[in-house]
């Protein structure tokens, strides 16, 4: 591969990770802390990738090829994640994962604390894997007499509707879903991937994953008003 | 086949109007030059994506493709960390340096380099590209090997990491600093052993009468072109892994605690997940035993299938293919010995 093709490839890289980092897209595919790793890796790919023009446009100046030292054939494979990034920009993993993947609510097990929500907000917005470890691992001692704000989007076990959010540890790769169950009354169509905001009270009702055989709790829904889907979908 | 043609109008309202040289070249003797068939490309990329995101609209490409480009975004910038670092060590570092720092005999300098290790604050993508730099910079491989495994597994973020990850569970840290670290020294010294440099094909980088800072900017561009397009393979690996290996196969293995430990490890291995979080995946993973849940955490640094990649397009096939087996048995041996001894 030429130079100066190499510093195409180098600025379409560099670029397409500023770009993910400029429209908030990026964080379809990572943390929100990775934007100061992105941005900065972003911009020292365009450096390196003006050098590298400026280097082959005088090199070809002084009637010499701007030599290519055969370098790595391999390098075309980085115009995939360009593809990735720039062109096909998938969204983030949201039903059609959770519906394979077990309930992560397992990794909270260990947690020695549950603060007391607070009694002056209502609802008591929560985390879905908050009030899923406050469940399971505490009976629901923290959450009884209150009402509580779940957020996510709507997948289907079967025909039972659920609520789920991914929890993110570093990137969408490892991306792993909390699922809690309704109960009680819910209304009448709710798709796959809605993103809903749901109003209700702890359920000591408990279910199991039909994948990793965890346990789902519940929530006696009291209201699912449809939201728009949040910027950051992960957790 | 990539297709990338709205690329480079969308850079152009995004990036400073860059200094990208896309004019054909004149015409030569050989056929397509790379420039041309990138302008080509591109071109195809431009009519072709209306196609592109139809083929790609289908749950499962979605899926995967998130997941292909989440592994790639989340390891370009910590691999740019690795290639500027091993750039650094190539220009700037006095060829003697290294000889009057490391202990000459392997014996001392593999530890040595192992708990240096520490220092380097980043993931594998990164200590690969260094281990590199090393090696051409005249440290003894074995040592540099013993710093690439055991950095990404013992240096303070993921040691945070890891403690976050199992809280109230202190031991389960202990024991990975000391699997990883024991693993490390342990190949360090096989390969002082029986390695053979021959076995060793590192790219070669051209020497520059242009300075130091031509040399610096010239390799960071070699190295992040090189492993970057390995590191490309890698995630389309993992990827596929990810997406289209159902996580039903693993519950009954958990239930047995040999197979729970082999099927974490191998685990491991596939999803090549960054040594910076794989702790909080294998604290997800609670059908299985706290050993098993080591052995995820001391394997997946050592050795993972984007890794493999990498360091066959750093050091050679040749080596790869001895190396890979290698770390796999050293990291279960010492995950399996650590998990009786201390959880």
């Amino acid at each position: 591969m030429r130079r100066d093709a190499q510093a195409v490839i180098l600025l379409l890289v560099g670029g397409g990770m500023l770009r993910l980092a400029w429209t908030g897209d990026y964080l379809n595919y990572v943390k929100p802390y990775a934007f100061w790793l992105i941005v900065p890796a972003g911009a020292i790919l365009i450096a390196v990738a003006a050098i590298t023009g400026v280097n082959a446009w005088q090199a070809r100046k002084e009637a010499d090829d701007g030599h290519g030292h055969g370098e790595p054939k391999v390098a075309w494979l980085l115009l995939a994640p360009v593809v990735g990034m720039l062109l096909v920009a998938p969204d983030a993993l949201g039903s059609y994962e959770a519906e394979r993947t077990g309930t992560v609510v397992g990794a909270e097990e260990n947690r020695s604390s549950y603060p007391e929500l607070p009694d002056d907000v209502d609802p008591v917005p929560l985390t879905l894997l908050d009030y899923a470890s406050r469940a399971i691992f505490d009976e629901g001692q923290t959450l009884e007499d209150h009402r509580i704000q779940l957020r996510g989007f709507i997948l289907y076990e079967g025909d039972e509707p659920q609520l789920a959010r991914m929890v993110v540890s570093c990137c969408a790769a490892d991306a792993r879903p909390v699922k809690i169950g309704f109960d009680g009354e819910l209304p009448g169509s709710l798709e796959p991937d809605q993103w809903v905001e749901v109003v209700g009270e702890y359920s000591p009702r408990q279910g199991r994953d039909e994948i990793n055989g965890e346990l789902v709790p519940y929530i006696e829904v009291e209201s699912v008003t449809p939201i728009p889907t949040p910027e950051n979908e992960y957790q | 086949m990539p297709h990338n043609g709205t690329v480079s109008a969308e850079l152009a309202r995004t990036e400073p109007p860059a200094e990208t040289p896309v004019t054909p070249a004149p015409p030569k003797r050989r056929g397509l030059t790379s420039i041309e068939a990138l302008a080509l490309l591109l071109i195809f990329g431009l009519t072709a994506r209306p196609g592109l995101t139809e083929l790609f609209a289908a749950p499962v490409a979605q899926a995967w493709s998130a997941r292909f480009v989440a592994v790639c975004v989340q390891a370009f910038p910590f691999l740019v960390l690795g290639v500027v670092l091993s750039a650094a060590i190539s220009a700037f570092v006095p060829a003697g340096f290294f000889h009057k720092v490391v202990p000459k005999r392997s014996v001392l300098a593999v530890p040595v380099a192992g708990v240096a290790g520490a220092v380097l604050p980043a993931c594998e993508c990164a200590s690969v590209p260094v281990a590199g730099a090393l090696v051409r910079r005249g440290v003894a491989p074995a040592a540099a090997f013993t710093f690439m495994l055991a950095s990404p597994a013992i240096n303070p973020i993921v040691v945070v990491s890891t403690f976050v990850a199992f809280p109230g569970n202190p031991e389960m840290v202990a024991a990975r600093v000391a699997a990883s670290l024991a693993a490390a020294i342990s190949i360090g010294w096989l390969w002082a052993r029986l390695g053979k440099t021959e076995w060793l094909n590192l790219p070669k980088h051209h020497h520059h009468d242009d300075g130091k800072w031509a040399a610096f900017w010239s390799a960071i561009r070699h190295d992040f072109l090189h492993a970057g397009g390995y590191l490309v393979i890698g995630a389309a690996i993992a990827a596929s892994l990810n997406t289209l290996v159902p996580e039903t196969w693993l519950q009954p293995i958990a239930d047995n605690p040999v197979l729970g430990v082999l099927a974490l490890a191998v685990l491991a291995v596939l999803v090549s997940i960054c040594s910076e979080s794989d702790a909080f995946v294998a604290a997800s993973l609670t059908q299985f035993s706290p050993t098993a849940k080591l052995a995820f955490m001391v394997v997946g640094p050592f050795i993972d299938v984007k890794l493999a990649a990498m360091q066959a397009g750093t050091f050679g096939r040749r080596f790869a293919l001895r190396f890979a087996p290698t770390a796999f048995v050293a990291a279960v041996l010492a995950a399996v010995l650590m998990g009786a001894l201390l959880l």
